[in-house]
């Protein structure tokens, strides 16, 4: 392998201001595979050669034998088309993924996981640093222009590595899809075969619903024709504007009631800005970044308490009289307290879209495939899609993507991307509040599975050598009924001998289910679990944040089964005090899993002097001079009601809620989970001070008082 | 500890090497008249002059009994880094880089061989991309070697860092700026690749125990790798030297 040397130079800003020139290594290979399996030159392993000998077309565009290469933009715009099974023999040039990356790092995780999948034959091909694909930018040259000329090179590339290859003349050809135009003129002058993303998914065949997967994606402030909205200002008018102080930047946050009012906090501003009707809103969506212009204080008006949906059909592209609407607006006089700075959304700087989850809402005429859809979600416009399939897909939750909004739609466009299920349908309900709620719940995945250790798995001798031996002790766990993930459990016992002030002395121990022999620092596992953080429990369904054999099996501390553990023992007077406190990995072995309610019996049946029974009488009456020592010492107990639902035994479906009740035995668990996450708390702010991390709430603000304060002075009167 | 992303999904490094490849190598012996000894060293963009007077008669106050005094210093030149900064010589961290320099190059000399003498070793940082500190010493040996000063064996720095690929852990050799400024572990040993002997370790930041012997025998191989580099050009000069003129070099 020989390896060239070249460096690349570009000019970067400092952070004190000043700029400065870069100048980096780049070397380049020629060891890099092409992934072909029409090539022979290539020293390919068998497993390396992800694209087809002979790929099949599906496109009656161009029928003979190809593989499709894409540009930036498409990857963009077009992924969930790219998502779907349908396209193969796909390359990904390293241009492309690092811009994509360099974008949208959510795009480009959906992207990597296309490229993983070993069925969609995506081939990703490392042109950057091949020595026949490399291109250096030339004087003068947009990075765009540079990358798209990098994009065309490594096809003409291709086309003619896969003609060397051949001894029959038969290779697969290159076709290149771009929605720039420019980009295709020169490529046809360069002689690259290449298409629009549109053009070529709508010429596939047997691939059905691929079409209402494409992206309506326009450029916004082009469609001036009839045009609704006014146009936005460009990014650099808006850098100017909030430079000079004219505009203000601010994240748009969507009424709930009333689809034609939002308001923005600004810098500047104590109040959040208000913004009225189609034209003050411009297109903004909840949660964009914005540039906001204030009117002059006399324009100023008040928020409406007014409730006004969108109307059910849709009226064409054309926006309603909002002069109800401002009307209601208008100040009172000039002593009105509710008046509001006012301003109007002038550019939108970073649109925050989501796919939303929501219902079809038919057009009213037959065969129509242009049609409504209404975001679940009360802060989101309905969206205008296109699909052929919408008798099917009206009776589904269905999930879409929003794609752009032009100036002359009166709804922002989007496309279909999958249905969740009929509804009213449980599971399909749950799909949308997982969705909404952005709860990763998908399946774990091949990777993450390859992490779990067998499923019969037992601990093996030489772990049990390197830990403390705790399962002679008598530990058990107090948790709600039906509870399968049982991490932690207790022990207590009273030790012989006073302390020196001559109080009894107990040894008392929280038990942690040890989660860190099974998940390994940066596995495909630790990453998901940390993408999940949290195991979310929806009625009658867990989505775990590890696999179901890590937590319900081998990190769950069931009665009479042997687990590793993480422990924090202590040694405490009877009045509660911390005498010596250690912690240590180790082997336990509960002796009882029960319930709050039968840890609650065993404690009051006096007839009960088991091990178990005594060890939950010395834990309940440490916690409550621990709970006293906590009130004492200025804690705060926010009480939330906790609820439970009562599900039917044969249907699952849950059938009554109830607040749960809380027993004596609730408040010993938390009592002992707090202490041991204080000394853990201690013990990490004394041995390691610089990355210790404190969580605090700073006080808040007194405007979050301000709604409140207006109901309780109503209530005064 | 989830890393930066200093290795691609195709296994690259951001500059295109794969883990196990050093940086481009170039070097010069013999650059100056003027001192005893010099050289010229480029590892990818990381340039270094390092030149050696001696040994000579030591100053009387430092002067010892049994062994050669070995003076070092190191500094970088004010235009080696993209942002200009004065760096008046003899700063906190020149003075560290100089000791530590010394402390690798010590292990080597044979010390013994010039009772009341000095060597004097200077070393200028020109560019600055990753790895200042050994390139240093790789120049620093060089110099000597060109200056005839009898040591045991190379003294050879390389640096090693650690990046995550599908989840196993894998080191990266001869460490460059962005790497390290990815904010990568970077552990730096000077060792004689020959006999094994380690003169100094260092590492940036906290690493896993576990990883430790990896990253630190990547970094050895690194050095061995140099080592050969080196000593091909050393053999090159010498035979040069005695080809062009029978002067040039005298023993
Ligand atoms: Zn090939």
């Amino acid at each position: 392998m020989t390896k060239m040397w070249t460096t690349k130079s570009f000019l970067t800003k400092t952070k004190r201001g000043n700029i400065i020139k870069i100048v980096r290594e780049h070397y380049l290979r020629d060891d890099l595979l092409c992934g072909s399996g029409a090539c022979n030159v290539c020293p390919h392993k068998d497993d390396e050669l992800v694209l087809e000998e002979k790929p099949e077309s599906i496109c009656t565009l161009f029928d003979y034998p190809h593989y499709l290469i894409l540009d930036t933009n498409v990857v963009l715009h077009q992924i969930d088309v790219l998502e779907e099974d349908a396209l193969k023999n796909v390359i990904i040039l390293q241009t492309v993924l690092e811009e994509v990356k360099h974008q949208n790092t959510a795009m480009y995780q959906r992207l990597l996981e296309i490229i993983n999948n070993k069925k969609r034959r995506f081939y990703s091909f490392v042109n950057e640093h091949h020595k026949d694909t490399y291109i250096e930018r030339e004087p003068g040259e947009k990075q765009n222009d540079r990358n798209d000329r990098a994009i065309r090179k490594a096809c003409a590339w291709y086309e003619t590595h896969l003609s060397i290859c051949s001894v029959d003349g038969k290779f697969p050809k290159i076709v290149l899809l771009t929605d720039d135009e420019n980009n295709r003129k020169i490529a046809v002058e360069e002689g690259i075969v290449c298409c629009t993303a549109k053009d070529y998914v709508e010429n596939v065949t047997g691939a059905i619903g691929l079409i209402d997967k494409l992206s309506k994606n326009v450029i916004p402030e082009t469609c001036s024709r009839d045009a609704l909205y006014p146009a936005h200002l460009t990014p650099s008018q808006i850098h100017e504007g909030i430079r000079n102080g004219k505009l203000y930047q601010g994240t748009y946050r969507a009424s709930r009631d009333n689809f034609l009012e939002g308001t923005a906090v600004v810098n500047g501003f104590e109040k959040p800005i208000l913004l009225q009707g189609h034209i003050g809103i411009n297109r903004a969506v909840d949660g964009d970044t914005i540039a906001v212009e204030i009117f002059p204080e006399e324009e100023w008006r008040r928020p409406s308490d007014i409730v006004l949906e969108d109307k059910a059909d849709d009226p064409g592209d054309q926006l309603e009289e909002e002069a109800v609407l401002l009307k209601v607006a208008e100040p009172v006089d000039k002593s009105d307290e509710e008046v509001t700075p006012t301003g109007k959304v002038v550019g939108i700087i970073r649109r925050k879209w989501r796919q939303y989850c929501g219902i079809l809402m038919r057009s009213k005429f037959p065969g129509a495939v242009r049609h409504l859809f209404t975001p679940a979600e009360k802060t989101i416009p309905r969206v205008r899609i296109e699909t052929r399939q919408s008798d099917v897909l009206a009776m589904q939750r269905i999930l879409v993507a929003l794609d752009s909004w032009p100036r002359n739609s009166r709804y922002p466009l989007g496309h279909f991307v999958r249905a969740l299920g009929p509804i009213g349908n449980k599971d399909a309900e749950n799909e949308v509040i997982l969705l909404e709620h952005d709860v990763p719940h998908a399946r774990f995945s091949e990777a993450v599975l390859a992490c779990l250790p067998p499923n019969d798995w037992t601990i093996p001798e030489e772990e049990i050598k390197k830990r403390v031996d705790l399962r002679s002790e008598c530990i058990c766990s107090v948790d709600p009924p039906g509870c399968t993930d049982i991490d932690d459990a207790l022990h207590a016992k009273a030790l012989p001998g006073k302390t020196g002030d001559g109080l009894k002395r107990y040894e008392v121990g929280v038990h942690i289910a040890d989660v860190t022999h099974f998940v390994r620092p940066n596995t495909a596992l630790d990453k998901e679990a940390a993408s999940r953080s949290t195991t979310v429990y929806l009625v009658g369904r867990r989505i775990d944040m590890v696999p179901d054999l890590l937590s319900s099996n081998l990190c769950s501390l069931r009665g009479g089964e042997e687990r590793l553990a993480f422990s924090c023992v202590w040694e405490i007077d009877e009045n509660a005090n911390i005498i010596h406190t250690k912690f240590h990995k180790s082997v336990i072995k509960s002796a009882a899993a029960m319930t709050y309610e039968e840890a609650q019996i065993a404690i009051d049946d006096k007839s009960r002097n088991d091990k178990v029974a005594s060890s939950l009488r010395i834990l309940n009456a440490l916690a409550k001079k621990l709970n006293r020592k906590r009130l004492d010492n200025g804690a705060l107990s926010l009480s939330s009601p906790e609820i439970r639902f009562q599900m039917d035994s044969e249907t699952h479906e849950p059938v009554e809620v109830a607040a749960k009740k809380i027993l004596e035995t609730n408040s010993m668990v938390e009592e002992f989970m707090l202490l041991a996450n204080i000394s853990v708390a201690e013990k990490l702010a004394a041995e390691f001070p610089q990355c210790a991390m404190l969580r605090r709430h700073p006080a808040p603000p007194p405007a979050n008082f301000s709604t409140f304060l207006k109901a309780a002075k109503q209530q005064v009167r | 500890m989830p890393g930066p992303d200093l290795l691609s999904s195709q296994g690259l490094r951001l500059d295109g090497r794969r883990p196990n490849e050093l940086r481009r190598i170039q070097c010069k012996l013999g650059v100056f008249t003027q001192p005893d000894g010099s050289a010229y060293l480029e590892q990818g963009n990381t340039k270094v002059l390092a030149a050696v007077y001696g040994p000579h008669q030591a100053a009387k106050s430092k002067s010892l009994q049994d062994s050669v005094v070995v003076n070092c210093q190191y500094s970088m030149a004010t235009f080696s880094t993209g942002e200009r900064k004065n760096r008046p010589r003899g700063d906190r961290k020149s003075q560290e880089m100089s000791m530590h320099l010394r402390q690798a190059l010590m292990a080597a000399i044979k010390t013994e061989l010039y009772p009341r003498s000095q060597i004097d070793i200077y070393v200028e940082v020109l560019q600055a991309d990753g790895g200042a500190y050994c390139t240093s010493v790789n120049a620093a040996t060089l110099a000597l070697i060109d200056a005839g000063i009898p040591i045991k064996a190379y003294v050879i720095a390389c640096t090693a860092s650690l990046a995550w690929k599908d989840g196993e852990p894998e080191p990266l050799v001869d460490v460059s700026h962005v790497e390290e400024a990815a904010g990568g572990v970077v552990l730096t040993v000077a060792s004689m690749p020959s006999t094994g002997a380690i003169g100094l370790i260092e590492m940036s930041h906290r690493l896993h125990m576990d990883y430790f012997d990896t990253v630190l025998s990547r970094a050895m191989q690194g050095c061995k790798d140099i080592e050969v580099i080196l000593d091909k050009v050393v053999r090159e000069h010498l035979a040069e030297g005695w080809t062009k003129s029978d002067d040039a070099i005298t023993i």
